[in-house]
């Protein structure tokens, strides 16, 4: 018994020791996942984020039409990337709606000069209101919308070419 | 002489780098007029966590997203809000991970058990020891 009660202190610390040794080997996620996802999307109307292109309200995204929204901003490096594969996107079909996070109208403009224009429209969410309103936490992030103005996926980070495919088959089948 | 010129012109020097396109959210470093809305707003931000920084509480971070959630959150309590509704609000669309205080689900019971439990066991191993000491006999130690 006194042995057993001798031990235990150092197997205990041995335990703790083990697990924090497995969790340093374990991947690391910091992705925080929207729990916003099969919820309808939160009445919004945000003005246009730059002269030529509407602005984007939750009715435009309730048309019967799935819609891909994309959360991106001109100051975001890593959409800069994702630019060609959302006009690729666009090119087979998918309807590509955006929301430009804390960004000013000429900086939206040379961002599409210079990368290219996917969007059929783009709101401008000037102090991120619309993006924590769907459980958004960075950019750039995605947010897949049935034709009912339901979101059905949230993807974080940028889209790559490998998603392509998945996503045209699955704008295809949501209505 | 040198160093004060340089000091000086430190001084003047603007911090291009951190210099955003777009002015901070309306109540992001400005408090609430009402001083009682302010507090309750203000502990309340110090109990949600940062969503890009993590391990910060959005009272903390001078992130641009914390920045704005403050400002979420000054203005939501400004309307009448209550900070549970204001917490319910974030956790329903980011998830329990977002409050710095944890409901008590079946997850999260050890959390609250294993002090009582450790508390528990400290004053069994304690008695135990002094009634040992009190009767004499202390087993030859």
């Amino acid at each position: 018994m006194k042995r057993v009660l001798l031990w235990t202190p150092f197997a205990l610390a041995a335990l703790l020791l083990g697990l924090m040794l497995a969790r340093l080997d374990a991947p690391h996620d910091e992705t925080i996942a929207s729990q916003w996802v099969d919820k309808p999307m939160p009445a919004f109307n945000l003005p246009p984020a730059t002269d030529g292109i509407p602005g984007l309200a939750a009715a435009d995204l309730a048309t019967g039409e799935p819609h891909l929204v994309n959360i991106f901003a001109s100051w975001c490096v890593p959409c800069r990337v994702e630019a060609p594969m959302l006009e690729t996107l666009r090119a087979r079909g998918v309807r590509v709606v955006g929301i430009a996070i804390r960004d000013t109208p000429k900086d939206v403009a040379s961002f599409l000069s210079e990368y290219g224009n996917p969007y059929a429209r783009i709101g401008s969410d000037v102090d991120s209101n619309v993006q924590i309103a769907i459980g958004s936490s960075g950019v750039p992030e995605s947010f897949l919308v049935d034709g009912k103005g339901i979101v059905r996926e949230q993807i974080q980070g940028v889209i790559l070419e490998s998603d392509v495919d998945r996503i045209v088959a699955k704008m295809k089948a949501m209505r | 002489m040198m160093r004060r010129v340089l000091l000086v012109a430190l001084v003047f020097a603007a911090p291009l780098a951190a210099q955003d396109a777009v002015p901070p959210a309306e109540y992001a470093y400005r408090q609430l007029p009402d001083a009682r809305a302010e507090a309750e707003a203000h502990a309340l931000m110090t109990t949600l966590r940062c969503l890009v920084c993590q391990g910060q509480s959005i009272a903390d971070s001078d992130a641009a997203l914390a920045g704005d959630m403050r400002s979420l959150v000054r203005q939501r309590i400004a309307a009448g809000e209550t900070p549970d509704q204001v917490r319910a609000w974030l956790v329903d669309r980011y998830g329990d991970w977002v409050s710095y205080d944890p409901p008590l689900t079946p997850a999260t019971w050890p959390l609250w058990a294993a002090p009582i439990a450790l508390l528990g066991l400290g004053g069994w191993l304690a008695a135990r020891k002094l009634r040992r000491k009190r009767s004499g006999t202390g087993d030859g130690e």
